[in-house]
């Protein structure tokens, strides 16, 4: 399957297809938010728009002395970084950019989320952002090195840092199948990267919200939906990566990698609701004594099970 | 060129953010300056298709700022990288010794007569680039490798302040480990 690159004109159709999957996953959490509370699920569900309409009216608040460009730039910072996941991810044989290095270029951009969490948690000049902003930092070193070798396992396997390619390789097998430590690894990543559920120690309420303490109108509405435009991009990234790309029976290429990026965004956000918080300084133990060996030994697996094929 | 376009305008990026750094009166601010020059620097070798180098450096120099934000504020005495601050120690030595380095590196690229290029440049500038390094270097890579892992490991054995005596007693027997910060895996 060769990948086309389509005018950067699709990148709005990109940017708006992004934002509708964020707005379903905010549906999604919505809903079943309504139903654990016990109410109506609909009724929870429209909850994140009747949200979104409120934060866009709502006046920003101030705090002295904050540092408003770093902190606009870390609001605003979310949501670009998911953007620019999105711009290496092929929609069956579309792609807006073949990158020959397309996997690194996406962890490059989730390493970006690093820097935009600590500015969005320092520009308010708040002592309770400016402690989610350092959890933030501490759990992203426990997690950032497996989730690099979790996205490097697809590569060896493909032998190809292009994604179009890794895609390609899964003739058959899905790389999901054969490497879920690498699958799983990846999945962690993404949910930790987006500040999102057992990984959201940084936006707890034991500190007031940490880094969304501070956060009002327009700019609290783009680090939320910024958190869930990380998530989405991270499930659609995976579809080229793990889960065979727009390889599917009956519906065209396309459709599948919609099908398969939405399914395992439903996924990610439903995990909110089924596992507590990993505290960051004891994730950081599992982080390398746990994870970092196990993805190491999946990737020397990969790598045997490449050079007796060859 | 818009390719020329581009390149200019993140070299003049690349230098402004450099010069930001010692002009702002914050350390988040000096250290994200550094981060956009460093950022700009990777853009600009992406235009000279060095796809893997540009987008390594970017990735590294976030990751490293990201980091020395850190650093720069939690071991700064009575902690005025909170307050604004100035940048720059010894401001006229600076200044000679910038202005100076400036001058001989940049008339060194102005004024050494370059070869003219021999062959053409590899298809896959990332393959070739992994041939280089791990082709014909791979028996000195291994021989430091091993080396600088065993730096490693000496230099965070010398600098913990506990060992696994006062973890686990004189006999090493004591179970649970004596932590002033329980861990994640619980050993």
């Amino acid at each position: 399957m060769t990948v086309t690159t389509v005018s950067g004109v699709w990148a709005l159709a990109a940017a708006l297809l992004l934002g509708v999957a964020a707005l379903a996953a905010a549906c999604l959490d919505g809903l079943l938010a309504g139903r654990s509370a016990g109410g109506a699920a609909l009724a929870g569900a429209r909850v994140p728009l009747g949200e979104a309409a409120r934060l866009m009216r709502q006046r920003r608040r101030r705090t002295v002395a904050a540092d408003a460009l770093l902190w606009r730039v870390g609001g605003g910072g979310l949501l670009v970084a998911a953007l620019l996941m999105v711009v290496v991810v092929p929609l069956g044989r579309w792609t807006l950019a073949d990158l020959p290095v397309g996997v690194v270029w996406f962890n490059a951009m989730d390493v970006l989320v690093w820097a935009v969490v600590w500015l969005v948690g320092w520009g308010p000049n708040s002592a309770h952002a400016l402690v989610g902003a350092y959890r933030f930092l501490a759990q992203a070193l426990a997690y950032e090195l497996p989730l690099m070798f979790a996205l490097t396992a697809p590569a060896v396997a493909a032998g190809s840092l292009r994604v179009g390619e890794v895609a390609a390789a899964q003739r058959g097998l899905w790389f999901a199948v054969w490497m879920p430590v690498a699958f799983a690894v990846y999945c962690l990543g993404v949910v930790a990267f987006s500040v999102w559920g057992p990984f959201s120690p940084a936006a707890a309420s034991d500190i007031a919200g940490g880094v969304l303490a501070e956060l009002s109108g327009v700019d609290r509405l783009l680090v939320l939906a910024g958190r869930y435009a990380l998530l989405a991009a991270g499930a659609a990234f995976a579809v080229p990566l793990f889960l065979g790309g727009g390889a599917g029976p009956l519906l065209p290429a396309p459709l599948w990698v919609l099908v398969k990026a939405l399914l395992l965004l439903a996924a990610l956000v439903a995990v909110r609701r089924r596992l507590p918080a990993a505290r960051p300084d004891r994730f950081v133990e599992a982080g390398w004594l746990v994870l970092l060996p196990a993805v190491l030994l999946q990737v020397l697996i990969v790598s045997v099970v490449v050079v007796a094929r060859s | 060129m818009i390719e020329s376009v581009a390149f200019w305008a993140l070299g003049v990026l690349a230098v402004a953010a450099g010069i930001a750094v010692f002009r702002v009166d914050s350390m988040a601010r000096a250290t994200y300056a550094l981060a956009v020059s460093f950022v700009a620097v990777g853009a600009a070798l992406l235009l000279v298709d060095l796809h893997y180098v540009g987008i390594i450096t970017v990735l590294m120099m976030i990751m490293e700022m990201a980091i020395m934000a850190v650093y720069m504020i939690m071991f700064m005495g009575m902690n005025p990288a909170l307050m604004p601050m100035s940048m720059v120690h010894d401001h006229r030595q600076a200044v000679v010794a910038a202005v100076g380095g400036f001058v001989l590196l940049a008339g060194g690229a102005l004024l050494v007569p370059w070869p003219t290029r021999r062959g053409a440049p590899a298809a896959d500038t990332t393959a070739a680039l992994g041939e280089a390094i791990m082709g014909s270097k791979m028996l000195v890579m291994m021989t430091i490798s091993p080396v600088m892992v065993a730096t490693i490991v000496a230099g965070v054995v010398l600098a913990a302040p506990r060992g696994r005596y006062e973890r686990f007693g004189d006999d090493l027997r004591r179970r649970p480990a004596d932590d002033p910060q329980p861990g994640g895996v619980g050993r």
